[in-house]
């Protein structure tokens, strides 16, 4: 399933905050979107999951859902979004609980999503036990549980220290490799963007259009930390974004 | 710089972190009842001012042998009971929903303001017409009681849910009532249950109160009974019974609390 974005626009009362967005979500790919603070990207994937709604334009599911898909469109948040009252086991049945999957159905499901976030052995642990690292993982398990077409990820791993990013880099690297997903990446990262993306959308800053599209060809399992050729593709990223970042961080916020 | 010169930084950064230590509380209630105990003995405190906390004791004593203890706190746990579980039910519901709905929230905040500062006992002789002279005037009494500052509570608890934790649900697909049973609930359970502890407070000072209005038997009738005989042992003595219950009802909430809120650091 493809997702297409079909002239979106938006605005506060007269304040345009974005225009003319256009763009295609291929089966399969991860598309990063960056941009500068306030230009909208978090605004932009709300929309794709429909939290919110654009004035202006179209989004649109292209195809049809794989089979057993649960919740075509999920999200992972910046802050994880787990129940502090469920355990991580707990945290994952309640995506499936209200899909009738219930005892032994959920049983299969739940560890094999355990397992492939390397998780197993904390199934009955409460939040509060667990690091910033592991709880991102327990929302991509939970993301997993419910068989999506598109995970929408807001700055993912903004809320990590830089070590268990590097870390959690590579999971997301295996477990693209071991079955292709199809993502949306929004980050203010270049380095997470140009590690996880198929395709890197540049954003402007305010009112937020699209300027300019990266295709990185090099296969994600090739990408490796700190690899040349990705520099070259994050340099070119920074001189595109730098004078809209800092025209971006000498303006006014507006309330 | 010369080792003559150095000197070990001060510590400035302890206290403003306050615990309970085990005992204090049953000390400072020990110490209060001995010093009482000798006062009235030795003579300082005449027996018209604080009946000795032995005779008090002893009181008591006789009021449980002669089977008068219970013939009073029956009626009143059932009263207490009953009023406490319609007001704070009520109460709850009427919170959730007041937290959920834009027109059931601007139509029911102001009404609550300008219910809760009514002195609910002055209502009494209200309910008595409504309700009789019987039960059904102290539970009014009691539930409306407790009522107000449940609803209070618990829709400032609602507010205060997470809104990207049920955002995540919504993102989930999960359905309206999934999220209010489990997120908009479980979430606002610390406050309601903090606001519980005040409610259940008040409907001890309302139970009392509806007591000393024509009933024969409970607390509150038989510390009416003291207070007008100035009988400053048997209305000690009612009164200790009180304040036994208001710490079961503290302690019961508070290992509810310990259940339900596991999840919180």
């Amino acid at each position: 399933m493809d997702i297409r974005l079909d002239g979106i626009g938006h605005a506060y009362d007269d304040f345009e905050v974005m225009r003319d967005i256009d763009l295609e979500i291929p089966t399969g790919q991860i598309v990063c979107i960056v941009g500068p603070s306030g230009c909208g990207k978090s605004t932009l994937l709300r929309f794709i999951g429909g939290l919110e709604q654009p004035k202006k334009g179209r989004v649109l599911q292209v195809g049809a859902p794989p089979a057993g898909c649960l919740n075509p469109l999920t999200y992972i948040f910046q802050d994880f979004a787990l129940l502090p009252w469920r355990t991580v086991w707990g945290n994952i049945s309640l995506v499936l609980e209200d899909h009738g999957i219930r005892g032994a159905a959920a049983k299969d499901i739940i560890d094999d999503v355990l397992a492939r976030t390397k998780l197993s052995d904390f199934a009955e642990a409460l939040p509060k036990q667990l690091s910033g690292g592991m709880k991102q993982r327990v929302a991509i398990a939970r993301a997993l549980a419910v068989k999506p077409a598109v995970m929408l990820m807001d700055e993912p791993l903004s809320a990590l220290d830089s070590q268990t990013r590097e870390l959690l880099m590579d999971d997301l690297v295996d477990l693209w490799t071991r079955q292709p997903f199809t993502a949306v990446y929004v980050t203010h990262n270049l380095a997470e963007a140009v590690r996880l993306g198929h395709k890197v959308v540049v954003l402007s800053r305010r009112p937020g259009q699209i300027r300019e599209v990266v295709t990185i060809d090099k296969p994600l399992a090739a990408r490796e930390f700190s690899d040349p050729d990705l520099d070259r593709y994050q340099k070119d990223l920074w001189h595109l974004m730098r004078e809209e970042a800092r025209a971006a961080d000498a303006e006014l916020i507006h309330v | 710089m010369s080792e003559s010169s150095a000197k070990p930084v001060s510590f400035r950064g302890g206290g403003f972190a306050p615990r309970s230590v085990r005992w204090i509380g049953v000390t400072v209630f020990v110490a209060l009842i001995l010093i009482a105990e000798w006062g009235t003995r030795s003579g300082w405190i005449s027996a018209l001012t604080l009946p000795k906390p032995s005779d008090v004791l002893d009181t008591f004593r006789e009021l449980y042998e002669s089977g008068l203890l219970f013939k009073h706190l029956g009626p009143s746990l059932s009263r207490l009971i009953v009023g406490a579980a319609i007001g704070a039910s009520v109460g709850i519901s009427v919170g959730v929903l007041i937290g959920l709905f834009s027109y059931i929230r601007s139509g029911l905040v102001p009404l609550v303001a300008a219910i809760f500062p009514i002195p609910k006992i002055a209502l009494l002789p209200l309910f008595v017409i409504w309700f009789g002279i019987g039960e059904g005037s102290k539970y009014a009494l009691i539930a409306f009681g407790t009522f107000t500052p449940t609803v209070v509570a618990t829709y400032g608890a609602v507010d205060n849910v997470d809104r990207t934790l049920i955002r995540m649900g919504q993102s989930f697909g999960l359905s309206w009532w999934s999220i209010v049973r489990k997120i908009v609930l479980p979430g606002a359970m610390p406050g309601i249950l903090s606001g519980l502890r005040i409610s259940l407070a008040i409907a001890i000072i309302l139970l009392v109160a509806a007591e000393m209005l024509g009933a024969q038997y409970g607390i509150g009738a038989y510390i009416l009974e003291a207070g007008s005989l100035y009988d400053l042992e048997r209305l000690f003595a009612g009164v200790l019974i009180l304040s036994l219950l208001g710490v079961i009802v503290s302690a019961v909430i508070g290992l509810i609390e310990r259940r339900l809120l596991r999840w919180r650091i």
